[in-house]
Formats: structure tokens, sequence, C-alpha cells
């Protein structure tokens, strides 16, 4: 069984030198934009917060296939354990991004926003993924049922952005597009430094939280074959799952 | 497709003799645009707000037949029965898909005339070909996502809330076209020419959603 514990002391140091990298850029270095001023500096912790919440939801997505595929339960931790970082991820750039509209539109939502709708959205959809799970006792059923909601809410996201942003205007500085952007040197730099650090935060976070599960399990299975308990279920409810 | 077609058949003879879900469809839909007019105190709607209210009443008329889909092979042991027969199991989504296409054509049937009739300011025949057009797509989707969303609520414990609560937000795409390409075909000044853009992209979250629909539904009948 793995431990997920390994290399992740390293990994947090990684992390957290990155973060700090990215902070010092964007509060000390890079120039304040010309036009909006301090506020923008927001958006080197909001875009990435956002990007890597989507892109934590398709990897869920992606696990829940291998899941599917291969009948391996752990995949199935992965998966959940993916879906719900992003989550957390996605409420803190939902929140930034909210900030930000505030202080450069003047309301704290903007309907038309293509982006900011389009990850209201997605958000929604992946709110009832922990009341799902809550609402199926079989655990192997549990498993299966999530990773098909995984599935197509992961395969969702791109088209749920596709419709909005047509159904709209635009209104959102379009300033990561595939042609290259209008990023100028210091500002694309600092972002992909920030960038990197929320994933890295992301990915830090997740093997934690899976080390820490795995350790629980190992720890309950110990249990049980020394003192020969058979219901050692954890007193907290829990959608996670159990192996 | 015989195993299909036998399915389709067994729901349709089942909805033909109890009745129980389509006249509710009807009558909630009816009831809607009632509640409609006096939310929105105005004697008719036209333009953009008919458009809407079409389609969150046709929506939520769906989502109670969306609801009652499985809710008789859960109850009377049809899964286990389906399980136990030699047959491809993508049957079952493609029968339960087609019935709720049909039932969904079916209110449909009855909701828009009485639409046209109670609320809709301009004269409902113009626009007609268009609208059936852009509504059939519609339902393609609807139906899809709600077979699948039906067979993962259905065996959960609360049901009846996980099934909308899940999804309402995967049709979300679906209604913003259905809405927006269903808003200049109801305009006060005669219809305006059908959007393509918003048929196109109905067309294609429909055949997305089958794809994913066919790739995952083998798994929601496994015991």
């Amino acid at each position: 069984m793995p431990t997920y514990g390994k290399g992740l002391r390293g990994l947090s140091i990684l992390t957290l030198t990155t973060i700090v990298v990215a902070l010092t850029l964007v509060f000390f270095w890079v120039p304040q934009d010309a036009s909006q001023g301090f506020i923008q500096k927001i958006f080197y912790i909001h875009v990435p917060l956002a990007i890597v919440s989507l892109c934590g939801f398709v990897f869920g997505g992606i696990l829940a296939v291998m899941h599917l595929r291969t009948g391996d339960r752990r995949y199935d931790m992965r998966s959940y354990v993916a879906i719900h970082m992003s989550l957390i991820f996605g409420v803190g750039g939902l929140i930034t991004g909210s900030i930000w509209a505030k202080a450069s539109w003047g309301h704290w939502w903007v309907w038309n926003e293509p982006t900011l709708v389009s990850f209201l959205i997605v958000l929604l959809m992946y709110a009832t993924y922990t009341p799902f799970r809550f609402s199926i006792e079989d655990p192997e059923r549990q498993g299966r049922y999530a990773s098909v909601f995984a599935i197509v809410a992961g395969a969702f996201v791109p088209l749920n952005f596709l419709a909005v942003r047509l159904a709209q205007q635009y209104v959102h500085p379009r300033v990561l597009t595939l042609t290259g952007g209008n990023l100028p040197g210091p500002m694309r730099l600092t972002f992909t430094v920030s960038l990197i650090g929320v994933a890295l935060l992301f990915v830090t976070l997740w093997k934690y939280e899976m080390a820490a599960k795995n350790a629980r399990i190992q720890m309950r299975t110990l249990r049980r074959r020394l003192l020969g308990d058979d219901d050692l279920r954890p007193p907290q409810r829990s959608a996670a799952p159990t192996l | 497709m015989k195993t299909a077609l036998a399915i389709l058949r067994k729901d349709l003879l089942l909805e033909l003799r109890t009745l129980e879900t389509l006249p509710a469809m009807a009558l909630f839909s009816i009831t809607t645009f009632v509640i409609f007019h006096f939310g929105l105190n105005r004697p008719t709607v036209e333009g953009q707000t008919a458009a809407g209210v079409l389609t969150v009443t046709l929506l939520f008329a769906g989502i109670l037949g969306v609801n009652r889909l499985f809710v008789a092979e859960r109850e009377q042991g049809g899964f286990d029965a389906f399980l136990l027969a030699p047959v491809d199991r993508s049957a079952m989504l493609l029968a339960k898909a087609t019935a709720l296409f049909l039932f969904l054509a079916v209110l449909e049937v009855i909701a828009v005339p009485a639409f046209g009739l109670l609320l809709l300011g301009p004269s409902l025949g113009p626009p007609l070909p268009s609208l059936i057009a852009v509504l059939a797509l519609a339902d393609l989707g609807i139906a899809v996502i709600g077979t699948l969303v039906s067979a993962l609520a259905v065996q959960t414990r609360a049901r009846d809330v996980i099934g909308p609560v899940i999804g309402l937000p995967l049709l979300i795409p679906a209604l913003i076209a259905t809405a927006r390409a269903i808003g200049p075909l109801l305009g006060s000044g005669g219809p305006a020419p059908l959007p393509g853009k918003w048929l196109l992209i109905l067309a294609l979250y429909d055949v997305v959603f089958a794809l994913v629909a066919y790739a995952v539904f083998d798994f929601l009948l496994e015991d």
C-alpha cells in the first residue's frame, strides 16, 4: 500500500518557496497596472486559483475514468480528494473574482461576465458531489456512482465554458489567449510563477490529504487485526471513500 | 435494439395504463404559467421573457418525468430482472432516453399551445416550425442528461432531491442555448430568423452528452 508521504517534505518546501517568491514578485517587483492600480494585483491570485481548480476538476474526472477502468478503489479516493480540493480552490477563486469585480467594475457580481458565470455553474455542479456521495450507503456503489458523476461533470466543464462564453459579450480581459495574449513581460513572469505556486500548493495539499486518509485506513486495518474490532467506522460523518 | 424496443414498449404501456407521469407534467406546466402570469404581473409576454418562461416551465415539468423514470424499475425489481437477462445494458439507456423524449414531446404538444393561449403575446403560428426544431433538440438533451441523472439518483437515499440538484447545473448550457434560440422567434414584431449558432451548440451538447452517457451508463447498472 503506498504511503503518499514520500517526498512530501521536499514538496512542501518547494511549494512554500514558490509561493513566497510569487508574492514577493506580486507586491514588490511587478509594475502596477496603469488603469486599475493596486487592485489588479489580485489577478495573480485569482486567475491561478481558478485555473488550478478547473484543472483539478478535470483531473478528478480522469482519475474517475481510471477507477472505473481498473476497479481499484484507491483511484476513487484520489478522485474524491482532487475534487474536494478543487472545490475549495474554486470557492477561493470565486471570492477573489468577486472582490476584483467589485473593485474594478463596481459590483460584487456581474452577469455579463462569461468566465465568472460559467465558473459559478461549474461550482454549483460540483457542490452536489459530496451530498451525492453521502446519500449512497453501499461503499462499492458509492465509489462507482461518484466516478460516473466525476466523469460526466469533467466533460461538462469545457462545454459549459463554451456555451456561457458564446451567450455573452466580452467584459473579462482576455489576457490568456492562445495567440500569446497581451500581457507585458514582467506581468507574464509574475503570473507564471504564481500559477506554478498555486498548482504546487494544490499538489501538496492533495498529497497531504491522501497521506492522512491513507494513514487512517492503515491504522484502522491494524487495529482491526490486533483488537479484532469489527466496527471501527470513524465516528464523524464523512463521504470519503473507505478502502 | 430489440431489447430497447421491448423496454420502451413496456414503459409506454405502463404510462398509458397508470397515467402516473404525463398528466402530472402537463398540469404542472399549466399551473406554472398561471404562477408566471401573477409573478410577472403581465397579461402577455413576448421575446426573451416569453422564451424564458417557456423554457423554465418545460424544464421543471420535465424534471418531474426525470424523477419518475426509474422508480418502477427500482421498486419492483426491474433492475434485477434486467441484469439477469443476457442483453446489452446500453439498451436500457436507449429505451429510457427515448421514453423520456416521447414524454417531453407529448408534454409540449399540450404545454406549448397552452402557453400560446394563456401568456404569449404574438401569435404562435408563424414561429411554430422553428420552435419545434429548437424544442426537439432541447428535448433530446434533457432526455439524455435526464436519463443519466435519473439513473444516478435513483439508487441514492434522497433521490427526489439529488436528481434535480445534479441535473439542473448539467442542463444549464442546453437551457441557455434553448432560451436564446427561442427568444428571437417569439418577438412582438413577428419571428426573426432562427439563430443557427444556438442550434449548433444545442446539437453539439446533445451529441457530447449522448456519447458520455453511452460510455458511463453500464457502470450504473452493475451489481
